[in-house]
């Protein structure tokens, strides 16, 4: 059964941050509050109106965070009829946008609100929890292996292998964000950055450099998802999700079955073939950009290039501001903020950009975006393509 | 022997024999035995086929590089001694995959196909852990 114009996202918010930390100490909860309310201020709605919660995260684990869907609901004052806390990483959003949909197509409920927080900047010394390597751990950390960055650095290893991927592929794609962060008031890294400070900032784990890893900040966001109904009484119009799908190749490492190739094959495939677009309708692109290289293997893995042509495809600065394919525009992971799980935030400048609230940096006549989520050690993928009227 | 700080794998029910296995100096894997197909790491059901007919046998320990990465700073503080050193996806000959180490290697000669060949070294009475260096033959 498709979910095609099953829901649409009526509100989004976020929460600012300032050198990549929430404003005067806020705690974890208070952030996801504020972004919910902001998000269902956007929409016209409150949160009377709420009767699905979704929610991911990894604040407070060991501890209530480990419920965390009962503990926002309870936090918020709410009662949702319907709760989802789907942990697939950082995709975990766009397939809350699935699930969200779906429930609203079943009947199940009328108004979700999907939320994310992280203070992981500025969290206290008490929350970092180290335990003793168990279940699959106990074949991968005591070899001092360093999750989730080892996934990834070995991932373009093998694709300059088989393919011959050059650092200054990679470093492409992390000059391209930035200019689109320099776009962005509310981006976290605004300075010029050029290939050669890519290629000259230290390398961490080989092949990747310092300027191919995300930020880590803090965050806050939340999407408002409506059935067809609902969606004519709110305040902003309806961004439709017109395609779905989600997908694993794996969880741990040590099990990625092809280095080169993510779900996103899977879980892209669907989408497109729900939302019955191509891959040239799309108008502008959110990848999840943990690393420069998870865009990389999401593009082929999308099908925008062929296996082996990505770092072709993003050569001569292809996805700047400015080139012909918008990518990442609110500055990514790698330039914006990256609050531990980014998939919120590519659905948030997803619909912003959609609705043309993006000031300098908007995509002129943006009618179809593409958000591509990817979580844990490249391991899941969720997609969703979203459209205006 | 000093004490050993870095962190040491949880033994349990998937995985007591494996690793009383590399104590003994074996490097011991499962194959189903209705699919005839390798597995590591150990478990009760086959993921290839979900039979529950699974036997211990023990690899050549020889294989080759998937993939590998060398940590220019240690991911756990107890590694910093060590630092750079190389983590690796290897393919064992049977053609299942496991992270461990290159050791006795200068990290920068490492390569992806590089053949490599099991080593072991004891961490604790109860746990030695399998590593690999260069293949000699």
């Amino acid at each position: 059964m498709s979910i095609r114009k099953a829901a649409a996202i009526v509100g989004v918010g976020d929460v600012e941050t300032e050198k990549g930390r929430v404003p005067n100490g806020m705690s974890v909860l208070q952030v996801q509050a504020l972004a919910a309310k902001r998000a269902l201020d956007d929409a016209g709605l409150t949160f009377d109106d709420v009767d699905g919660l979704f929610t991911a995260g990894f604040w407070g684990m060991p501890g209530d965070g480990q419920f965390n869907v009962l503990a926002l609901a309870e936090y918020l004052g709410i009662q949702p009829k319907y709760m989802d806390s789907t942990q697939i990483g950082g995709s975990s959003f766009e397939a809350h946008v699935g699930h969200a949909a779906a429930a609203i197509k079943a009947g199940l409920i009328d108004v979700a609100l999907i939320v994310y927080g992280s203070t992981q900047k500025t969290r206290l010394p008490s929350e970092f929890v180290v335990v003793p390597p168990a279940h699959m751990s106990q074949y991968e950390i005591p070899y001092g292996i360093s999750l989730p960055m080892a996934g990834y650095a070995m991932a373009a290893h093998r694709h300059m292998h088989e393919y011959g991927l050059k650092s200054e592929h990679l470093a492409e794609i992390a000059v391209a964000t930035r200019k689109w962060a320099q776009l962005n008031p509310a981006a976290t890294m605004r300075d010029p950055l050029t290939i050669e400070d890519v290629l000259n900032s230290p390398v961490i784990l080989d092949p990747l450099h310092l300027y191919d890893c995300c930020l880590v900040t803090d965050g806050g966001g939340a999407v408002v998802l409506v059935s067809p109904e609902r969606a004519k009484n709110c305040k902003k119009k309806p961004i439709w999700v017109l395609g779905y799908g989600e997908s694993l190749s794996h969880y741990t490492v040590q099990q990625f079955p092809d280095m080169t190739m993510t779900s996103a094959a899977i879980s892209g495939k669907a989408a497109f073939e729900m939302a019955g677009v191509t891959h040239d309708d799309i108008d502008v692109v959110e990848i999840y950009d943990s690393f420069t290289i998870t865009v990389l293997l999401t593009l082929e893995s999308l099908g925008f290039c062929k296996r082996g042509e990505g770092g072709d495809f993003v050569s001569n600065q292809r996805t700047a501001p400015g080139g012909d394919f918008p990518l990442n525009t609110n500055g990514g992971g790698l330039s914006y903020g990256h609050p531990g799980m980014y998939g919120m935030f590519l659905l948030i400048e997803a619909v912003r950009q959609l609705r043309g609230e993006c000031g300098e940096r908007q995509v002129k006549d943006a009618e179809l975006a593409l958000a591509a989520g990817t979580g844990c050690y490249l391991s899941s993928t969720s997609v969703v393509i979203l459209g205006r009227d | 022997m000093s004490e050993y700080k870095k962190p040491l794998p949880t033994v349990d029910g998937d995985s007591r024999v494996y690793w009383e296995g590399c104590r003994q100096h074996k490097l011991l894997i499962q194959q189903c035995e209705d699919c005839q197909k390798h597995i590591f790491y150990p478990r009760n059901l086959c993921p290839h086929c979900h039979s529950d007919r699974i036997k211990w046998v023990e690899s050549s320990g020889k294989g080759k590089v998937y993939s590998y990465t060398i940590n220019r700073r240690p991911a756990f503080p107890s590694f910093a001694e060590e630092t750079p050193y190389v983590v690796a996806l290897i393919e064992l000959e049977e053609g299942v995959r496991m992270i461990s180490n290159i050791i006795n290697v200068d990290v920068d000669q490492v390569k992806i196909d590089m053949p490599v060949e099991v080593v072991f070294e004891k961490a604790t009475e109860e746990i030695t852990l399998p590593k690999f260096q260069p293949a000699r033959s």
